[in-house]
């Protein structure tokens, strides 16, 4: 239990810091002293003790969006192990209800937004909806390559019995977090598919869909937003943990520092891409999971042999 | 018979008598052949009341000889109509549309006569923005998307209709006039010529200089006061170094909308240190109280000489490094080329004017065409011309210009030594009685006309100002069509046309 509970507590700790890395990060490379590194959480902390306004065309589905969008992600989140911990939930197929939690969170805020009537949000769900399904199959291939490898369905099976693997899976694992490491920058909505930072509605994705919401339902969408990058660079982490060091204390600061400073440089150094070109990033991602579980299943099918 | 007064940017004034009034018909069929020739394109083009009627006033230029067509004709316009000019030349198209707002004169043909900016006298007061029709396309796949008027950021009001189909824009339709403020009447109602000074520099906040410029050149052309080199530089100087730090601004503003937070920092840094050099000269980071008829209240001395020389060479140096890393970055690059084209073709069709023009390959720069000014005696000026058209030569004019400044503040300043010759301005000069008086300065964003009629008092009976905004709205709305509907922010950006210029 004492386990279960410090891998929980481990996941919010990096929930809560990844965003503060990649604000330092890109401080640093303008030359800026920057926020104050949890200023991420004073600001939801504020908008948690301020009441919200809903539009008049809005129904109750706008109003549930946000609260659904977070307990399915919350919910998904006490599936991850940190390296050797165990989850504080976990059950055979588990991968794949993970994978439909965070389709569920998708689905719920997709519709609050067409339901404000909005031109723009709907727009923005049009957006999200396309960038959703064609990002599933990297995220259900990329955790096939993990059941594959141990023949089991849950994170917490998956993560302890890939370490005991004799085959040398080493690029295999790394280019699982890379997939992983990609997909957390789709789904949080950072460059160069989206820019959380943009004030123009007409370029936004996730921002967009957000537009309607404020005060606890902001805070509810910033907070799921932190889970749901927590929940994918802890899978990227244990990844190349496996090939290192097994232990916690290694992957979960490797979650934080990969993911924030990868971020935060690539947003300081590079431009967001065309919209239209965001198509052909996931698709390239989607194709590289293919390849990744081609490559694993390879390399299995040459032991048996 | 003679249609055109000939005159140029740097005489006086000319004397309202010396204009023919021609025949409508005559005019109408000499600019139906002669605006085919893309060396011409209007300068202003408005009406005045008179006793029982309208005077109508067409100001022309002709960019290969520098000369300045002027002409007016009373035409019995409540009869007849009058045939319009935009259904063969549609750079007439916000003349005519002005015009018409105002006056109500008919203009048979005109293929959308819509309000410019619902002025407060205007002649139909049932048209008003709130009951606008914007243009609408029926279709099943087709959806519209409105921005505005009010604007989600800190910038100005400004209503734009999308009609798109997905994701790609068919056609956008911008409606303009919420800052409507009645600056031209306002010039009219103030015989005071410094709060005449201060409302020119607040035409628009982002040009201050520019318009202040005009504002005075044109008082001067209506007396016989040469006001001496020594002015004419240091009003160029203080133009150049407007021009700097628009440019930078909206390099950095483009590097925001694309996420690119490297060029948006460096930007910012350097604008700041231009704007501060502004200040350090006339206590105003925008220019402001620079620029004064007749004299100037902030001659320059040796040490803001030497400030000015050194800042300005400090910025050239960085914003070139910047520069280079611009050209040479590919994900910036993917962003801006082939993304929002306006082909020269196009660009000459609606009279676009200014940098926006420069970018796609027509030749329109004030200082070249028709300098006046320091650019007349001291500076011969070389327009910086791009070919593509797209957000990319609309952003590589902005990086050569800005050196291309550098150079000319450099070059003028290291030989200037500050003479203390400089008068003090002068609010209450003897202006000539019926006369006509224009002036046309390059600005940062493009060709700025202000225009003044006196009476017979030498008071100034009727000014009309004219941003280049008001033909490059159009660009944008071209620029746009057939792009992603999310890269209009960068082509918004890459114009940077101003609200209240326009909506005057």
């Amino acid at each position: 239990m004492l386990v279960k509970l410090l891998n929980t507590l481990v996941m919010i700790a990096v929930a809560l810091s990844i965003t503060g890395v990649i604000n330092r990060t890109r401080a640093l490379c303008a030359g800026r002293k920057g926020i104050r590194f949890f200023q991420h959480i004073y600001n939801v902390h504020l908008q948690l003790r301020k009441g919200s306004v809903y539009s008049t065309t809005t129904t109750a589905l706008f109003r549930i969006a946000p609260t659904v969008y977070l307990g399915a992600t919350l919910l998904a989140f006490l599936f991850i192990p940190v390296a050797n911990l165990e989850p504080m939930l976990s059950f055979h197929g588990d991968i794949i209800f993970v994978a439909y939690l965070l389709a569920l969170s998708r689905v719920a805020i997709i519709l609050a937004a067409m339901d404000t009537g909005s031109s723009f949000e709907g727009m923005g769900a049009a957006r999200e909806a396309l960038y959703g399904a064609l990002v599933e199959p990297a995220l259900m291939m990329g955790m096939a390559t993990l059941a594959l490898f141990c023949g089991y369905s849950s994170f917490a099976d998956i993560f302890s019995m890939a370490q005991e693997m004799s085959v040398n899976i080493t690029v295999v694992m790394l280019l699982v977090a890379y997939v992983f490491g990609v997909i957390m920058v789709i789904e949080s909505g950072r460059v160069p598919v989206d820019d959380p930072k943009t004030h123009l509605e007409l370029t936004m994705i996730h921002e967009v869909m957000c537009l309607d919401y404020s005060g606890v339902d902001m805070a509810l969408i910033h907070i799921a937003t932190w889970l749901k990058n927590a929940i994918f660079a802890v899978i990227a982490a244990n990844a190349v943990a496996v090939i290192f060091s097994f232990n916690w204390w290694f992957a979960a600061p490797l979650a934080v520092l990969a993911t924030g400073i990868t971020i935060g440089v690539v947003e300081s150094f590079r431009a967001r891409n065309k919209l239209s070109r965001n198509t052909t990033f996931i698709l390239t991602i989607v194709a590289m999971s293919a390849l990744v579980l081609l490559t694993g299943f390879l390399l299995i099918q040459n032991i048996e042999i | 018979m003679k249609l055109y007064y000939i005159t140029n940017n740097t005489s006086s004034a000319v004397a309202i008598s010396d204009i023919p009034v021609v025949e409508y018909v005559d005019l109408y069929n000499d600019l139906k052949e002669r605006m085919k020739d893309v060396r011409y394109h209007v300068g202003h083009y408005f009406a005045t009341e008179i006793e029982n009627g309208l005077k109508f006033y067409l100001i022309l230029l002709d960019d290969m000889s520098g000369e300045v067509y002027i002409t007016s004709f009373v035409p019995d316009y409540y009869t007849q109509g009058l045939a319009s000019l935009t259904a063969v030349h549609q750079q007439f198209h916000p003349f005519e549309r002005e015009i018409h707002e105002l006056y109500g004169v008919p203009f048979d043909n005109h293929p959308w006569l819509k309000p410019l900016r619902f002025p407060f006298d205007r002649r139909n007061r049932e048209s008003t923005m709130d009951s606008y029709p914007f243009y609408t396309i029926e279709g099943e796949e087709l959806h519209e998307v409105n921005v505005g008027p009010i604007h989600a950021g800190i910038i100005e009001p400004g209503a734009f209709r999308f009609i798109c189909d997905g994701e790609q824009v068919l056609h956008l339709e911008i409606a303009l006039g919420y800052q409507h403020r009645g600056v031209e009447s306002e010039m009219v109602r103030n015989q005071n010529r410094l709060r005449q000074t201060l409302i020119a520099e607040s035409v628009a906040g982002d040009t201050a200089v520019g318009h202040a410029t005009a504002y005075a050149e044109l008082l001067e052309k209506l007396t016989t006061v040469d006001i001496g080199d020594d002015l004419r530089l240091e009003r160029l100087v203080a133009i150049e170094l407007e021009r700097i730090a628009m440019h930078l601004a909206d390099t950095g503003a483009l590097g925001t909308d694309i996420a690119f937070q490297l060029y948006q920092v460096v930007c910012e840094a350097l604008r700041t240190v231009t704007i501060n050099t502004s200040q350090a000269w006339c206590g105003n980071r925008f220019g402001k109280s620079l620029i004064r008829p007749f004299g100037s209240n902030h001659p320059l001395t040796e040490e803001k000489v030497a400030l000015i020389r050194k800042n300005i060479a400090d910025v050239r140096r960085r914003y070139n490094e910047l520069r280079t890393d611009i050209l040479e970055s590919h994900t910036l690059l993917a962003r801006f080329e082939q993304c929002g084209l306006v082909p020269k073709e196009e660009m000459e069709r609606i009279g676009g004017v200014g940098q926006a023009a420069r970018a796609s390959g027509v030749v329109r720069d004030i200082r070249t065409t028709h300098p006046s000014g320091y650019y007349a005696v001291g500076i011969s000026h070389m327009p910086v011309i791009k070919g593509d058209g797209d957000v990319m030569s609309r952003l590589a004019t902005r990086l050569d210009e800005v050196l291309q400044s550098a150079d000319y503040i450099e070059k003028v300043l290291s030989t200037y030594k500050p003479s203390g010759n400089i008068p003090a301005p002068n609010y209450e000069p003897a202006l000539q009685g019926e006369a006509l008086s224009f002036s046309l300065i390059e600005g940062w964003r493009g060709e700025i006309c202000h225009v003044a009629l006196t009476d017979k008092e030498g008071n100034i009976a009727k000014y009309k100002i004219k941003d280049p905004s008001v033909h490059n709205w159009l660009g944008l709305a071209i620029a746009v069509r057939s792009e992603g509907i999310s890269d209009f922010p960068i082509n918004n950006k890459s114009f940077n046309l101003s609200y209240c210029g326009h909506d005057l």
